[in-house]
């Protein structure tokens, strides 16, 4: 019995070695002070973060990240959550095939997407514009808010809606003063998952932005691809405490909303 | 009965939006995408005439005057020479040698306006096998052509469909190598995967928490930052060749960067967690006096397991590995910056036709491909899910 603990121990220390390593090892890589993206690191300094933020392609890239990524966000969330409040009528014909079919476009891979949307945008005059990047991000971004509202309208009890109702509520304010918020944690999640969507996609950028709206993600697929410099890891130095931060919000917002539902 | 047809009003109107916003950007590039891969619109278009005289030729006999008049008209109003370049080129691609064949004859035809003997201008024009290639390129405007080359079969100049000569067909194997390695990329995330997940189930408290979290933040992580921190271990003078040297276990380097081993290596990092988290949740909901009440009967644990544990969680496991399997396939990023050249998938030669060398009837006809067999494989895990949430 030892015997098989021991092996147990000593797997579960080299899978979970094997899953934490890479995120572990990129991030001193950041603060090198060498031009090469490698250990062991000469000197520390943040020669590197200074390049992020003063060179103008990664500059420019942080910027044209951001602003998709609020254009997305704001796009994404308002359809996503429309959408899980309206198919909350089960009665609506479809709701089945349509609750599917709002989750094929994380099902279909990007590069076939890309290109069917490469070819649409020439024509309705959205290639390389803002506003095409936008479209194309928010349609892979829509299926995580819409599962997170969904998800966390199921927990909000139609009866409380129904007693606004009766108290004299018109739809809108009982749809504005209790639905919403009561859906708020899954909206923020949607929220965030819309924006970390938008930041990390390469593929669909590559087939539908120019030059001018290369992103933060496009910038490091490209530096990565041909000519590696450990700016890359300051960037992913940025990526992974975004991601810390986003998860601490997602975990605040339900455990807060968790407390509110206990008291 | 008004009051709920006033509801599925509101709850139409609050869905329709993205409906149509999904219509537009999802359904249509996607339509677009298939069109493209058996469309020929641009010779069909361009030369009506020539369409309508050839629809009555048997394809075997020699070209008639009949013939040449048409084309001569045809190529005579057709003014910009894009549409000439878009002709060429689907020309050419069915019978090479049109290239220089089409510059001669459209440069002779808008010299000349009279009547034009196409023979004396190229001695080509006497021969059926270009008449045979216009035909096929004006029968229809819909062609098969792409979808055949898609897994390496054309039709021959008879209308057969045959298989193409090795020098021009790379599709199968590369669809057969992008099987390859979402294989082995399930294979190897289901031997790490299901042990993983049995340990986590087995644990308790903080134990299992942190288990579940080393799976949990890599999946939150963006997949650039994953392969990028690949690319750095991996490289020759990464920290995984120097730390085998320093045990000794190498003298020289393994090579690991820009081949199959590191491709499989990352795609499985990347994707561990859609194995781990299906097998995990089926385990959990497995009594777990069951391995116990098998010993007692006198099983040894392996053949408990055998019998008992892996049974009931074979759900799991085909959910993950589908899932897994589906979205290997479909795989870029991973490939095209850890793989070699001879580690390109499927998605990197559909990105390659479209970007690389505008050819958007190739690159549609192999997104199909792709897009078909991952729907197949979606479809057969949404079933098998939703069979799962019936029977709970």
């Amino acid at each position: 019995m030892s015997m098989l603990r021991v092996l147990k121990i000593v797997f579960a220390v080299a899978a979970m070695t094997f899953l934490l390593a890479p995120l572990v090892a990129i991030l001193p890589l950041a603060f090198t002070s060498s031009v090469f993206l490698n250990y062991p690191v000469p000197g520390y300094s943040t020669r590197w973060f200074a390049e992020l933020f003063t060179a103008d392609v990664w500059r420019r890239a942080i910027i044209n990240s951001l602003v998709i990524g609020l254009g997305v966000t704001v796009l994404a969330t308002v359809l996503g959550t429309l959408a899980a409040v309206g198919l909350r009528e089960r009665r609506l014909p479809f709701s089945g095939v349509l609750r599917t079919a709002f989750l094929l476009p994380m099902v279909v891979p990007a590069v076939v997407l890309g290109v069917g949307m490469q070819l649409l945008f020439v024509r309705m005059g959205l290639a390389n514009s803002y506003l095409g990047v936008i479209f194309a991000h928010s349609v892979i971004a829509v299926p995580f808010v819409f599962v997170n509202v969904s998800a966390a309208l199921q927990g909000v009890d139609t009866r409380v809606e129904r007693a606004a109702a009766s108290l004299g509520a018109s739809p809108i304010t009982t749809f504005r003063r209790v639905t919403l918020p009561l859906a708020t944690p899954g909206i923020v999640s949607g929220a965030v998952f819309a924006f970390a969507t938008s930041l990390d996609e390469v593929i669909l950028t590559l087939f539908v932005a120019g030059p001018n709206q290369r992103t933060l993600a496009r910038q490091m697929f490209s530096t990565i691809r041909e000519n590696i410099s450990p700016a890359i890891a300051a960037a992913a130095f940025l990526f992974i405490v975004g991601t810390i931060l986003a998860a601490t919000i997602v975990m605040l917002v339900r455990w807060k909303s968790a407390q509110r539902r206990a008291a | 009965m008004r009051i709920a047809a006033g509801k599925r009003l509101a709850a139409f109107c609050l869905v329709a939006p993205l409906v149509v916003f999904l219509v537009l950007f999802f359904v249509w590039p996607l339509a677009t995408m298939m069109s493209n891969a058996v469309s020929s619109p641009g010779a069909v278009q361009a030369l009506p005439q020539t369409g309508e005289v050839l629809a009555d030729w048997d394809r075997t006999s020699p070209p008639t005057a009949d013939m040449q008049a048409a084309l001569v008209e045809d190529l005579r109003a057709i003014e910009d020479d894009q549409t000439v370049g878009d002709i060429t080129r689907q020309l050419n691609s069915a019978k090479s040698g049109f290239r220089t064949l089409m510059a001669k004859t459209v440069s002779a035809v808008r010299e000349d306006t009279g009547p034009i003997d196409l023979v004396a201008i190229d001695k080509r024009w006497s021969q059926v096998p270009f008449w045979q290639a216009i035909a096929a390129a004006t029968a229809s405007p819909y062609t098969d052509r792409n979808l055949l080359a898609a897994v390496d079969l054309a039709r021959s100049p008879t209308g057969e469909i045959v298989s193409l000569p090795d020098t021009r067909s790379a599709n199968l194997a590369i669809l057969q190598r992008t099987f390859v390695i979402a294989a082995g990329t399930t294979l190897a995330c289901m031997l790490i995967g299901y042990p993983y997940a049995m340990v986590a189930a087995s644990c308790t408290g903080w134990k299992r928490q942190a288990m579940l979290a080393a799976v949990l933040l890599p999946l939150w992580t963006s997949l650039l930052v994953r392969t990028a921190a690949w690319f750095i271990l991996l490289q020759d003078s990464g920290l995984i060749n120097r730390m085998l040297q320093a045990l000794g276990i190498i003298d020289t380097p393994l090579a690991l960067l820009f081949n199959r081993t590191g491709v499989i290596i990352a795609m499985t990092h990347v994707l561990l967690p859609f194995m781990v988290l299906p097998i995990f949740s089926v385990l959990i909901a497995i009594p777990s006096n069951l391995m116990p009440a098998a010993a007692s009967l006198g099983a040894n644990p392996l053949r408990a397991f055998w019998r008992v544990l892996l049974p009931l969680s074979l759900r799991g496991v085909v959910s993950g590995s589908l899932l897994v399997f589906m979205t290997s396939i479909g795989y870029y990023i991973t490939p095209a910056l850890i793989g070699g050249p001879t580690d390109q998938m499927i998605s990197s030669v559909i990105a390659f036709y479209a970007t690389g060398t505008a050819n958007w009837g190739m690159a549609g006809a192999l997104g199909i491909v792709l897009l078909v067999a991952t729907i197949a494989l979606y479809v057969v895990y949404d079933r098998l899910s939703s069979s799962e949430g019936q029977r709970a």
